[in-house]
């Protein structure tokens, strides 16, 4: 996993509740056995008119935030399907940080797997986010995960929490599965003693 | 340990491998389900880093979200779901785990098939790529969708790093009253908690109403559990699981049973468990619900109207309803019983077992399918579909003008070629009404298997109380 840079980007308002990962990324663009290539797919019900051309009124296609890598959202984003296709879409886009009030779980925790960093802020921060990106490319976010900070362009701050482990594998680029291998004689010595106690799994 | 404990406390001490400074937990996978979507690229993973997977023999593959719902002899027509399918059929021979195709008669939808199989058990863990793994919970068993990376750390590792979630109890008291089943009383939970309202939460439902339900009921609101928001759903496990469970082709057998009976029984909640939020409903007062909007919170009664978003405070959710009423074609105080339909899909991980198919038999037995509309039924698996042709429900089906097919996800989420035609409006038995997700700029209602059918012969919703009468 590519380890997370701070970033200074156009951030991209989506002030919407409950973004589901289905209009993130529509079910013919999980067909792919492939990682790589998803950014066509996001939001593609939304980004493109029924003859292929862009429709100019969805948010990402307006020219002030083509080059946003960071979306603001309302409550619940990133619900419904457990599929890893949506931050993968994303990423392949350019977005690295998504802002709400809240994630549901299984997106939250794809995000991590993945380098990108949702943040969790209160109703008051995220709604003046959402007025900072109205003001389009003049306004830029810097994101700062080291320090947990996010930064206006007029140089207000917003102080983030973000759980111990999850920043330093971000920070860090961290591959958890040679992390959990490293347990190995540990996960032994479990199997050991389930097959005694509970045979029957 | 002293303290008393939920369901869900219980079954994570027991899988604890270790525990970190850090507040994460190393946790044992019991069961890991896998199916064509969500697994390909954790297999490559496997294959680019020269892992191995480390419990072939807990770990089920079967294919379900890409296959047609029609004859399927002669293969798979659409070339990337093909891919996808011989994509797992291929993994799952290099990594020895066992594999059902779509000609087998084991093969299903993978929530449909656990239970069926004995693979899912009481106060195991289970996973799956897939969010409605929170089905398995209806048998005291902890089971959590995840995305494909964790697949990944399953196969190489047989355990996933957790925090704990937060215990909340979702109570129902009271007797359902007819025709109001296990899908209205879970789309009623969600109306009342909201579409994130469990986030960061593991729901134990419990009280009279649910332990009244099938274990195909119980399952139909363990399904949805994440259409809450909810981490897993779970039901503690009493003599209806057991029974269910025994002499299935994976479960305990002889001694074992006996002992494993005794292990599940010792699970459920202590009296005085701690729960960190509590909701109440009354089942009795449930009325058969239909959902109206984008979003499964967006639950009214069948005698109810199509609300207003006006009347909402918070701008941004009173936009996003507003846009769902635009979506789904709908103006404010609609009676829902005046909305007409195109389509009926009575199926999915949600409602495609061999109860649901016997509440639609109930109610279209001597009735024709509206002319107006198609309708279809899938069975949720080979065997589901099996068992309904023995009962004779099929010539039911069929003599009402159902489409009878093979099992699958289908049209649940359009992968395969059963989807709805752009404006299309849909009475579905399924779990999700997401734009698009049934085709695009199709149009889902959400409603139980029952209210399906009472549509399908109506043409429109009405109330399957007054239908049946």
């Amino acid at each position: 996993m590519e380890k997370f840079k701070n970033i200074t980007a156009v951030a991209a308002p989506l002030p919407e509740v409950n973004v589901d990962t289905d209009k993130i990324i529509p079910k013919q663009y999980l067909k792919t056995i492939e990682r790589t290539g998803l950014g066509k797919g996001l939001f593609s019900e939304l980004r493109y008119n029924d003859d292929g051309t862009e429709n100019e009124d969805f948010v990402l296609n307006k020219s002030q935030y083509r080059n946003a890598k960071i979306l603001v959202a309302g409550d619940n984003f990133g619900c419904g399907s457990s599929r890893e296709h949506a931050p993968w879409a994303l990423l392949d886009y350019g977005i690295k940080v998504v802002i709400s009030t809240s994630f549901a779980d299984i997106f939250y925790n794809n995000c991590f797997k993945n380098g990108m960093l949702p943040i969790v802020l209160d109703e008051t921060e995220v709604s003046l986010l959402m007025e900072e990106t109205e003001r389009g490319s003049n306004a830029t976010l810097t994101v700062d995960l080291e320090s947990q900070e996010i930064t206006t362009s007029d140089g207000n701050k917003i102080n983030f929490k973000i759980d111990k482990f999850l920043k330093h594998c971000l920070l860090n680029g961290l591959d958890d599965i040679a992390l959990t291998l490293e347990k190995n004689s540990e996960i032994r010595s479990y199997e050991d003693k389930i097959k005694s106690q509970r045979p029957w799994v | 340990m002293s303290k008393s404990r939920t369901i869900y406390d219980k079954i994570w001490d027991d899988h604890l491998v270790n525990t970190n400074d850090d507040g994460t937990s190393l946790i044992y996978i019991d069961r890991h389900l896998v199916h064509e979507v969500t697994s390909p690229q954790a297999f490559e993973g496997l294959r680019m880093t020269k892992r191995k997977v480390r419990c072939p023999e807990k770990t089920l593959a079967v294919v379900d979200h890409n296959v047609p719902t029609t004859d399927r002899k002669n293969g798979i027509e659409d070339e990337e779901s093909r891919i996808q399918v011989e994509a797992l059929e291929k993994n799952c021979k290099e990594f020895g785990v066992e594999y059902f195709n779509e000609l087998d008669i084991r093969q299903g939808i993978v929530h449909v098939v656990g239970p069926e199989q004995g693979f899912t058990l009481p106060g195991t863990t289970i996973m799956c790529g897939d969010s409605h793994t929170s089905t398995h919970g209806a048998f005291g068993a902890l089971a959590m969708g995840i995305g494909t990376s964790e697949v990944e750390h399953i196969l190489a590792t047989q355990t996933l790093i957790q925090r704990k979630a937060k215990n909340f109890r979702v109570n129902v008291g009271g007797t359902a009253p007819d025709g109001v089943t296990a899908k209205d009383i879970i789309l009623s939970i969600i109306g009342e908690i909201g579409a994130g309202g469990g986030t960061g939460s593991v729901i134990e439902y419990t009280g009279k109403a649910i332990s009244d339900l099938s274990m195909e009921g119980r399952m139909t609101v363990c399904n949805m559990s994440i259409e809450g928001g909810a981490r897993a759903g779970l039901i503690g496990p009493d003599e209806k699981t057991f029974s269910y469970i025994k002499d299935r082709p994976r479960s305990p057998k002889g001694d074992d049973f006996d002992r494993a009976v005794d292990y599940w029984n010792a699970l459920n909640s202590d009296k005085d468990a701690y729960f960190d939020r509590d909701v109440y409903l009354d089942a009795a007062a449930l009325p058969p619900v239909v959902t109206w909007g984008t979003s499964p919170e967006d639950v009214v009664s069948i005698n109810g109207e199509v609300p207003d978003p006006e009347g909402i405070d918070d701008e941004i959710r009173k936009e996003t309803k507003k846009s769902a009423l635009e979506y789904m074609d709908l103006k404010p105080g609609t009676k829902i019983k005046d909305i007409e339909l195109d389509v009926i899909f009575i199926g999915s991980c949600t409602n495609g077992r061999i109860e649901d198919l016997r509440e639609v038999a109930k109610v279209v037995e001597g009735h024709h399918v509206n002319e107006n509309l198609n309708a279809m039924i899938v069975p949720g698996s080979g065997l589901v579909k099996e068992q309904a042709i023995n009962e004779g429900l099929d010539k039911i089906f069929m003599a009402a003008g159902f489409e009878w097919r093979e099992p699958g996800c289908s049209m649940c989420l359009a992968m395969n070629p059963d989807k709805l035609l752009p404006g299309q409006r849909c009475a579905s038995t399924s779990n999700r009404n997401f734009e698009g997700r049934q085709g695009f700029r199709g149009r889902t209602h959400l409603v139980s298997p029952a209210m399906a059918a009472a549509a399908a012969i109506a043409g429109r919703f009405v109330d399957v109380r007054d239908f049946v009468k």
